[in-house]
């Protein structure tokens, strides 16, 4: 695989998050085919192919979220910071402390909007008093770019608010528990045009302090917000590079189909 | 004891009568159909894509007009004829003739019997129908109705013979009268419904709002007998409150029907009894129940769920006298073996002499309402959107967390009303009380003495040889007023609860 990946050399980063012949499986369907990868710190990598493709199941290995998955059995090797996750020491409740999540809906707690913010640092016990949880909740919110809508309300419910204020309390939620790697699995697809513009700023914004990885069925929000993307196809990683490389001038004829819209 | 039903025999009589009339308006139904249906395909010249409907709606409809509105008189009338010709007879006797002691009523039973009689007695053809009528109180009326197997309590009096008559002529003309009213209903259904099947007769249309009305008046008749129940509950009560003062019932002390009157009749000690032992029951159903259901929603795998689940629930189809069995047979003894016998008991207290008791009663009663609660609660967890264990999940919370802090936060409203719901049964429950409780009205905070419920004190009040009329026996009615407030109380709190608290999933 690593044929298909190109020029390395305009990235001065670390790696973060390195992935080897990973198999999945669901009971026998064979989902993810010897995907093998590695995922830069400080940058937003997009995964993009059509439905159905392993993207999604692929993003979920990286925070062991198919541990919760009956069927679901995972193969290979995948190290964050040269550590293997899928390690039988590994406790996968503080991996996913370390590698936060944002789902394709918006899935606010039926809590207050402060307990939907407070409820990773209250469980991770990041807070020394309350005065402490108040500044935690308030960067968080601040980083989410949502603190000034909803500051004059924080005991309302985080269920009332709009989808793509909902979608935002969910960042500023993943964020507040300080993750390296945030993984967000279509997080636009229930927005509209404006909350989506909103969520790709706050993900630019994001880049800064982690390590992004964001699914997405819309080429030109990967095009807009990663610097890199990885294309799949029948759970392949059939091409991975620089994301103006891989729009511009893709080595496999799949992605070119793909994001010339032949295939998908 | 007897307890004259109305109209045995004479009511076979009717029934054949009110039979074949039913038959014929439904032979006339089945004409209806295959007449309207092939006038409507006649009409269209055979093509059936020519008519407004399919051809069976025209029949449908054809035969909707010919039963229901002769059925439904019918229905009525059969009702309301014995109500009248009662009020009638019962004019016929005079207020002097019904003796000290007795009533209209009884004495309207006795011309009900003899009517009976006569009926029964013509029937055989040991009297002819002429002579029934013309019969006179001289002949020795009650031997020959012994004869035929009807037993009267006494000589048969010329006013109660006389009444009878009347009864009986009156009965022969409604029910002629009736049989001219449906039929020409039926026939005049008839024929305007076939005369409208023609093709663009929208059929269809007319046979939907019937089947609208079908089902109306299925939700409407569920309302009215709730409704009824409720009235008739309120008028013996009322007739209750008449000889008994309300005050002694709400706020009076002590529970002591004596059969010669005078009794205290307060429903303070069992609504006691009721509530502590319904607490006690929640107390063991609400915990293990709920933990049953997180188990059985959130951890345990499909197979496991697909034989623990139905096993569970066979818990909620066993009769609740099994339980009481049980309470009395197994539970009881058990405690008495822990908190009584003194010195040779497992404690060496004697804290407990017999197996009824409050404690027994309540833990039989919350392993019957287990199933109940968790069958509840597991459909409710379920209920909740994965995406919030996700989301949960997601952030580092181990699956306890996830569940503490969020899956039953969400699902709380429902379970509060699986709860409420529970304890209305609870409150409501008879059999397990009546073996496992005891009889004996008091306040006692101590769960391992007897005490008695609301619903064993009515069973004990109607059940026996007591004169109706009484204070002792109507308080059942007050009582069962009461216990029904009260569980619909609980209900409608459970539903206002599970309304403000509701979150809206997408």
């Amino acid at each position: 695989m690593n044929t298909m990946r190109l020029t390395e050399s305009a990235v001065d980063t670390d790696i973060k998050i390195t992935a080897k012949d990973v198999q999945v499986y669901y009971g026998d369907n064979h989902a993810i085919k010897d995907v093998s990868v590695e995922i830069q710190d400080k940058t937003v990598t997009a995964f993009i192919g059509p439905s159905g493709c392993g993207k999604s199941t692929f993003l979920r290995c990286i925070n062991r979220m198919n541990d919760t998955i009956d069927v679901c059995r995972v193969q290979g090797d995948i190290k964050i910071d040269g550590e293997d996750i899928y390690d039988k020491r590994v406790d996968p409740v503080q991996l996913r402390a370390k590698v936060g999540m944002v789902f394709q809906k918006p899935n606010p707690f039926p809590k207050s909007i402060y307990d939907n913010v407070a409820y990773g640092p209250r469980i991770h016990g990041l807070a020394k008093n309350k005065a402490d949880l108040d500044d935690i909740v308030e960067r968080a919110l601040r980083r989410g770019a949502i603190w000034n809508e909803v500051k004059d309300r924080l005991d309302a419910p985080g269920t009332g608010l709009s989808g793509g204020q909902q979608q935002r309390l969910c960042i500023a939620r993943a964020v507040a528990t300080e993750p390296e790697v945030l993984l967000m699995d279509e997080p636009c697809s229930a927005l509209d045009p404006i909350a989506t513009a909103q969520v790709e700023e706050l993900i630019d914004e994001l880049r800064k302090s982690y390590s992004v990885v964001i699914v997405t069925h819309s080429m030109q929000q990967a095009a807009r917000v990663s610097q890199r993307t990885a294309f799949f196809h029948l759970g392949n990683l059939v091409e991975y590079g620089e994301t103006g490389q891989i729009f511009t001038n893709p080595v496999d004829p799949r992605t070119e189909n793909y994001i010339t819209g032949r295939i998908g | 004891m007897w307890w004259p039903l109305n109209g045995t025999d004479n009511g076979t009589l009717r029934m054949s009568i009110t039979a074949i009339l039913f038959l014929a308006v439904l032979a006339l139904c089945v004409l209806g159909y295959s007449l309207a249906r092939n006038r409507a395909l006649a009409g269209a010249g055979g093509d059936r894509r020519l008519l407004h409907s399919l051809p069976t709606y025209y029949g449908t409809n054809a035969a909707m007009f010919t039963a229901v509105p002769a059925l439904g008189v019918m229905v009525i009338w059969l009702l309301a004829q014995p109500m009248m010709i009662e009020t009638r007879v019962q004019g016929m006797i005079p207020a002097s003739f019904i003796d000290e002691g007795s009533s209209i009523g009884l004495v309207m039973n006795d011309v009900r019997r003899v009517a009976d009689g006569l009926d029964l007695a013509v029937k055989s053809g040991g009297l002819s129908a002429d002579d029934a009528r013309k019969l006179s109180a001289n002949s020795d009326v009650r031997g020959m109705l012994a004869d035929r197997g009807v037993a009267l309590g006494s000589d048969v009096k010329p006013e109660v013979l006389a009444a009878a008559q009347t009864y009986r002529s009156a009965a022969a003309t409604g029910r002629m009268w009736m049989v001219v009213v449906v039929m020409g209903l039926a026939l005049i259904g008839f024929a305007i419904a076939v005369s409208l099947s023609k093709p663009d007769f929208r059929a269809r249309n007319v046979v939907e709002r019937g089947i609208l009305a079908l089902l109306m008046v299925a939700a409407s008749l569920a309302i009215l007998t709730t409704l009824g129940i409720v009235l008739s509950m309120l008028f013996e009560s009322i007739n209750f409150f008449r000889v008994h003062p309300a005050s002694d019932f709400f706020f009076g002390g002590s529970w002591a029907p004596n059969f010669r009157g005078d009794s205290d009749l307060s429903i303070l000690p069992l609504l006691w009894g009721t509530l502590y032992i319904s607490l006690i029951a929640l107390t063991v159903a609400v915990p293990i129940g709920l933990f049953a259901a997180i188990y059985l929603s959130e951890y345990a795998g499909p197979k496991l769920r697909a034989v623990a689940k139905p096993l569970l629930e066979i818990l909620a189809g066993i009769p609740t006298i099994v339980y009481g069995l049980f309470a009395l047979l197994t539970v009881g003894p058990a405690l008495v073996r822990v908190f009584g016998r003194g010195d040779e008991g497992l404690l060496g207290v004697e804290w407990m002499s017999g197996a009824t008791a409050v404690l027994t009663a309540g833990l039989v009663m919350g392993i019957m309402l287990i199933p109940f609660v968790s069958s509840l609660s597991d459909d409710i967890i379920n209920a909740v959107p994965q995406a919030m264990r996700d989301g949960s999940l997601g952030l580092g919370a181990t699956p306890s967390e996830t569940i503490r802090q969020v899956v039953l936060p969400a699902a709380l409203p429902g379970i509060v009303g699986a709860i409420l719901l529970a304890a209305s049964r609870a409150i409501g429950e008879t059999m397990i009380v009546v073996l496992g409780a005891g009889a004996i009205a008091k306040f006692s905070a101590n769960p391992l003495e007897a005490m008695t419920t609301i619903t064993t004190r009515i069973v004990s009040q109607l059940t026996g040889d007591t004169d109706f009329s009484s204070p002792e026996t109507l308080v059942a009615f007050a009582l069962g007023l009461t216990l029904f407030v009260l569980t619909l109380g609980l209900n409608v709190f459970a539903l206002i609860i599970v309304r403000k608290y509701r979150e809206q999933y997408d």
